[in-house]
């Protein structure tokens, strides 16, 4: 493992995690009069794992969506694993096959089996050969327990599998760092554990995760940090315990109190 | 001779089709090496142009949305009979049937174009961002994401609109090609019976009846379980 970095002054990984993997700094982002992101700052270490929460349009997913340049922030740094990611020098599609990306309603190509959904970036991206490829798709829906369903097409998968199958399809790729927005929230309850399974699994094997969500219950039992986000600003942060027992921030508090309830 | 025997006379006089038959057969297949000369260059360059469109470049849409208008809205004939009589008054001299294949061309892609377009747009947004973020590039994501979903869904309007405008090639027949249309004529007015025009809508019948059944065979091949 790489040693610890200094870690920067605001939105400090916990300590005795690796150096960050991801380091955005004020970043803003505004649509027409309507600012979504006001100087947002973030930083992820090396295998730790980020919750973010918050109210709805409090701009979560733009910030998430803003870390591999889905959504184009009008100000502010970033960088994921040393790559500055807003320079018009950087090779944006070189620098996305190291952050994997999953999405609520999983966008698996529905023209495509589990399979070539997830040989579609190793063949195209990293150019690997046909047999390479089929292996490596093979090992990554293994370990989201798809191995038997490899041949299916998507509308022949449940929700949950479906989503699994896109979890393969970025992990394939060894990303760096793995972005979730809200990668349960549109599955049937009996299906959001496999899901919560395979992302659990992921953090024991040491990826570094960025998660929107509102799995409380897995935040707390999983996260390493909670960022609780309102207006387009980070308002506060820290262990899930800090976040869900004492929060600082009446708005943090309410918003547990309401989430809770659910 | 009676009503029925007159219609047979006119219509189905046999010796007056074994006669021409020679000339609409070579009708028959000047009309199908036009329609493929068209089907094949109207398709691809209004695949060309919707992927152009989406670039998202705005002047440039801005010309193809023109273009575009500008060959759905004129009257396939008027192409034709400005491209045949018009052009060369520019110095700029045509064959009748380059005439023809160019005008068909040109109204072909512009509807294709639409429902190509059509098709990508229907196209979830979540497919491209999917794409993108396994590091695939714009043009990767449109062929090997885009395109294959939208394509499927614009074959059946996509059939239709190409057979109704292959067959606009009996509008060759004004400016004097000999495809079925002409051929047919040309036997009529030689044989002074219009036997030969019921020879015509066998031989346009022989040449689309395969054509609306490959369609609907494309259409099953490219489906796929939702
Ligand atoms: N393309 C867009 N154009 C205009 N406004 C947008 C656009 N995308 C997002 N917004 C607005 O930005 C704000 C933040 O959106 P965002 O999706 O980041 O919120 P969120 O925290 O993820 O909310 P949710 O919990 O509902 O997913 C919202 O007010 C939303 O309406
Ligand atoms: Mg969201």
């Amino acid at each position: 493992m790489t040693s610890p970095a200094p870690s920067p002054s605001r939105g400090a990984p916990a300590p005795g995690l690796g150096r960050p993997i991801v380091d955005a700094r004020g970043l803003w982002k505004r649509y027409g009069p309507l600012a979504v992101l006001k100087g947002v700052d973030l930083s992820v270490a090396e295998r730790e794992l980020v919750f973010i929460i918050g109210p709805s349009g409090s701009g979560k997913s733009t910030l998430l969506r803003c870390l591999n340049r889905l959504e184009e922030p009008d100000d502010g740094s970033i960088h994921v694993d040393g790559i500055e990611l807003l320079s018009p020098r950087t090779d944006i599609n070189a620098a996305r096959r190291r952050i994997g990306m999953v999405f609520q309603s999983f966008n698996l190509y529905p023209h495509m089996t589990a399979r070539q959904n997830v040989m579609l970036a190793l063949r195209k991206v990293l150019r690997q050969d046909r047999a390479q490829a089929e292996a490596v798709a093979a090992r990554a829906l293994e370990r989201v327990g798809l191995a038997e369903r490899m041949d299916h097409f998507p509308a022949q998968l449940s929700g949950g599998q479906q989503q699994r199958v896109a979890i393969a399809r970025a992990i394939a790729l060894e990303p760096r760092v793995m972005l979730f927005d809200e990668p349960t929230s549109a599955l049937d309850p009996e299906l959001v554990g496999g899901v919560l399974n395979v992302m659990r699994e992921l953090r024991q094997d040491g990826m570094t995760m960025v998660v929107v969500s509102h799995e409380m219950a897995f935040a707390r039992a999983a996260a390493d940090r909670v960022v609780f986000m309102a207006d387009g600003e980070k308002l506060e942060e820290g262990p899930p315990a800090q976040i869900f027992g004492e929060p600082r921030h009446e708005r943090t508090r309410a918003f547990i109190r309401q989430i809770d309830r659910h | 001779m009676g009503g029925f025997e007159n219609f047979l006379f006119s219509f189905f006089n046999l010796k007056v089709m074994a006669t021409y038959l020679p000339l609409i057969a070579q009708g028959l297949g000047l009309t199908i090496v036009l329609a493929l000369l068209i089907v094949v260059s109207g398709l691809a360059l209004g695949l060309g142009l919707a992927m152009l469109r989406a670039c998202g470049i705005r002047p440039l849409n801005w010309l193809i949305i023109f273009t575009v208008d500008l060959f759905r809205a004129l009257p396939p004939l008027v192409i034709i009979v400005l491209l045949f009589f018009g052009l060369p008054a520019m110095g700029l001299g045509m064959s009748s049937f380059a005439a023809t294949w160019l005008s068909l061309t040109l109204v072909l892609m512009a509807f294709a174009e639409e429902i190509y377009w059509a098709g990508i747009t229907a196209v979830p947004k979540g497919q491209w961002e999917a794409a993108r973020s396994t590091g695939l590039g714009f043009f990767q994501t449109l062929r090997l994401v885009v395109l294959p979903q939208a394509l499927r869904i614009t074959i059946p309007p996509l059939t239709n609109r190409t057979i109704a405008i292959t067959k606009g090639t009996a509008l060759g027949s004004v400016v004097g090609v000999a495809e079925i249309l002409g051929a047919s004529q040309s036997a009529m007015s030689f044989s002074a019976n219009p036997s030969p025009l019921t020879l015509g809508a066998i031989a346009y019948l022989v040449l689309f009846i395969p054509v609306v059944a490959l369609g609907r065979w494309v259409e099953t091949r490219f489906a796929w379980k939702r």
